[in-house]
């Protein structure tokens, strides 16, 4: 074989280049990664896909505060990568410590170097834990996060269990962008509908570093409905910014005053995952300018943006908008590879937030490229009708259920 | 009642430049939009703000209909003695709210 080799190294190289399956690279192995990957392999085109993951397995965050609420088994979340691998997809355990975009080249943490003609980078969110004064690592470790599920999930669940009844429970929520915006709205419905049934003396503080949030009519009813003097939120302008912890007494500090709490849930501001700024595609927000149709990197060729870590315009960072863009983005990457011009893609997002277990409100927009930026279209989409019957919230909580199987049968199963 | 936030050290030293904040909250309603049947909405928005250390005023503001709802300031002051801090909203309405906070100079 060398011998032969040698001799038609000259004519056939070109030959066997061309002919041999062009490789995508995907880092990450959340909804985003995970999906783009599954999308690759199951367009047809003859394209090698690796994903590179550290993690053996995926811990999902959608439905991770019925965890929380003690609705739901954490192993529940968990989500491993044996599908992809009967699809073909070559599922490195390690992590991309660096990327060389001209070189087209990884670097992983096991030494080793990985090629790709392209690469999708799916990092999801890095949590700015410093941001907040006093918080740090080791302050996530008694005012948990709970933004990245598993652990911190339950160790605030723990907390909450242990917590006396007519204890304080704060948390603290972001200003935008941030990941899952319905998310802390949820968290405080559904750790509310726990301290109702188990803490009935307790109460609930939300502290945002924002005036208004997602549904907020939509959560404003429902706590008005289901857990009357319960909940209270502070908006920006009345002093819920967090400026400061202190976590050896669980105090929040704010602008106009302090409070000590006895769980404390301290969600800090994000940008997107570690990865993406030392590739150079995170710009001076922290987060990724993408090509709207592509979602190619607006600073690197060759290396695509999507999920939680992408400016996606209009579209929420959420589960249902990562699957909906790793698709676009996909399908995009296999037009390039076979030399085409890939077409402005519609784009679904929908948020299924729960109030109580029997209580569903969603939110859904269809977004399409214009002027440079993923914007909605209007008239498209729409959220849960206000004064709904109970029907109808039983109704988007079963639809809620339903989605996380589809789209975790979709992408992992 | 239109509700205020304010925050200034409860105890400062004699010298120490501490920050005061404060926050009214009120519309600013701009008097430039217009409301149902294309009727002006009329203007209403804080127009001054004074704050007072034992009477003596240490910063005052007037404020534009450009300036954002609930209007939010905040400076700092050297401590020079102890007593009372008072913050004084005047509105077009002619109307003045008011709060005050001690404060322990040593």
């Amino acid at each position: 074989m060398a011998g032969l080799a040698t001799g038609a190294a000259a004519l056939a190289a070109p030959r066997v280049l061309a002919q041999a399956p062009p490789h995508v690279a995907v880092v990450g192995g959340g909804f985003a990664g995970a999906s783009a990957a599954r999308a690759l392999k199951r367009q047809g085109a003859d394209i090698r896909v690796t994903l590179v993951e550290p993690k053996a397995r995926y811990t999902a965050c959608p439905f991770s505060n019925a965890v929380l609420a003690g609705l739901r088994d954490l192993d529940a979340q968990y989500f491993g990568y044996d599908g992809m691998k009967r699809d073909g997809i070559d599922v490195v355990a390690a992590s991309a410590t660096a990327i060389d975009a001209e070189a087209r080249r990884l670097r992983l943490d096991d030494g080793s170097g990985l090629a790709f003609d392209r690469l999708i980078l799916a990092p999801g969110i890095d949590l700015m834990l410093d941001a907040i004064p006093g918080y740090g690592a080791s302050g996530a470790e008694v005012m948990p996060h709970a933004w990245q599920a598993g652990e911190q999930t339950a160790l605030l669940r723990r907390q909450l269990e242990a917590m006396d009844d007519g204890g304080l429970v704060v948390i603290a929520a972001p200003a935008n962008p941030f990941r899952c915006p319905p998310g802390p709205y949820e968290r405080a419905s559904l750790v509310a509908h726990y301290l109702k049934a188990h803490k009935p003396r307790s109460k609930l503080l939300i502290l945002d570093a924002k005036d208004s949030f997602s549904k907020q009519r939509l959560f404003e009813e429902a706590w008005e409905q289901l857990y009357p003097g319960l909940i209270e939120w502070v908006s920006l302008s009345f002093g819920g910014r967090v400026t400061e912890v202190d976590a050896a007494t669980k105090t929040l500090t704010t602008e106009f005053g302090s409070h000590q709490a006895a769980v404390a849930n301290v969600i800090p501001p994000q940008r997107a995952g570690a990865i993406a700024a030392a590739a150079g595609v995170a710009d001076r927000t922290g987060w990724c300018p993408i090509d709207s149709v592509t979602f190619e990197s607006r600073l690197r060729p060759g290396i695509h943006v999507i999920g939680d870590a992408a400016i996606a315009g209009a579209m929420p960072k959420s589960a249902f908008s990562a699957n909906a863009q790793a698709k676009a983005c996909a399908a995009a990457v296999a037009t390039l590879l076979a030399g085409g011009q890939p077409a402005a893609p519609k784009l679904i997002n929908t948020c299924y937030s729960l109030a109580a277990p029997d209580y569903g409100i969603s939110i859904a927009g269809v977004y399409e490229p214009r002027e440079g930026l993923l914007a909605e279209v209007a008239g498209a989409g729409g959220v849960s009708p206000l004064d709904a019957s109970a029907d109808v919230r039983a109704s988007e909580a079963a639809y809620a259920e339903a989605w996380f199987d589809t789209i975790t049968g979709e992408v992992f199963g | 009642m239109t509700r205020a936030l304010i925050n200034a050290p409860k105890t400062a030293r004699r010298g120490e430049i501490v920050e005061i904040r404060a926050m009214l909250a009120h519309p600013m309603e701009t008097g430039f939009r217009t409301g149902t049947m294309g009727k002006a909405i009329p203007r209403d928005i804080i127009n001054r703000f004074v704050c007072t250390w034992n009477g003596e005023e240490i910063f005052s503001a007037d404020l534009f209909p450009a300036i954002a709802a609930n209007p939010y300031l905040a400076f700092t002051a050297v401590a020079t003695e102890s007593g009372t801090i008072a913050f004084a909203w005047t509105g077009d309405d002619g109307e003045t709210r008011t709060a005050e906070t001690e404060i322990t100079v040593t």
